[in-house]
């Protein structure tokens, strides 16, 4: 079929940047998750 | 962790079902051929890409009238979904351009205004990343963000208002306009999926922002001790 590769392209490049999008948001949290564990633990430490 | 994991499994099921539909379920166009395709990506990121914004326009101006931090979350989130949803627009249109037209961008009225909120929303999350003061950043970016907005109704317009090269609305674009009944109800469910996907969207990064926000607090905790 005629353009079918410009139609998967576009479709790939589409899905790619909301999984990536999605990734990029899990992985902020991740390191936030991590932030907060430590921030918790030096204010502990220090009472 | 389990949270991520279902968010993405969620996000691989609807490809799945938008691929079906755009793919088999809708009929090929009789112009165009295979590469109107296409549309089932463009124009539900186009839609979404404007609900997103609306919902940071609104945000906006709660935050300017409340100063309720949470306002302010809200606002940076649907911004930043936004603009991955135009993101998808600006790339999409031009790879369905370049066979249907023969060029892959032209300047006219709704590709420029397009290209224009782009950079209007990216201005927005750059403003937001120079200011540290989180008071002024809420504010300023409030501000902008209600200024970026008047692009949105210029781009919804353009092709309306103004002779252009994109073509003319399928979707309530008056009469001699319309879509075949499959392609109406693929269209609709592809679109009804992509605002989950919006809606997974926002509500992951405001759940960041209000991390974010938690981290800055603990910071400044830390700091007075």
């Amino acid at each position: 079929m005629k353009n079918l590769d410009s139609v998967l392209a576009a479709y790939l490049a589409g899905w790619a940047i909301f999984f990536v999008y999605y990734v990029t948001i899990a992985r902020r949290m991740a390191t936030l998750r991590d932030e907060i564990e430590r921030l918790k633990d030096s204010l502990n430490r220090g009472k | 962790m389990v949270k991520t994991v279902f968010g993405a499994a969620i996000l691989f099921v609807m490809i799945v079902v938008t691929a079906y539909l755009a793919f088999h379920y809708a009929p090929i166009e009789k112009t165009m051929g295979v590469i109107q395709k296409i549309f089932y990506l463009h124009l539900p990121s186009a839609f979404s890409s404007f609900v997103a914004l609306g919902v940071c326009f609104y945000a906006n101006l709660r935050y300017v009238f409340t100063r309720e931090a949470k306002w302010d979350w809200l606002g940076v989130s649907a911004a930043e979904v936004g603009l991955a949803f135009i993101s998808v627009v600006l790339i999409s249109g031009p790879i369905w351009a370049h066979p249907v037209w023969g060029i892959w961008w032209t300047w006219d009225a709704r590709l420029t205004l397009t290209f224009v909120l782009w950079l209007l929303y990216m201005a927005y999350l750059l403003l937001r990343s120079m200011l540290e003061d989180p008071d002024k950043r809420a504010l300023f970016s409030a501000l902008f963000g209600i200024f970026a907005f008047l692009d949105v109704p210029l781009v919804y317009f353009s092709i309306r208002w103004w002779r252009t090269q994109h073509p003319q609305p399928v979707i309530l674009g008056g009469p001699g306009s319309g879509l075949d009944p499959r392609m109406r109800v693929s269209y609709l469910l592809v679109w009804a999926a992509f605002t989950g996907l919006l809606v997974l969207l926002i509500d992951a990064r405001y759940k960041l922002e209000a991390m974010r926000a938690g981290v800055e607090e603990l910071r400044r905790e830390a700091e007075v001790r």
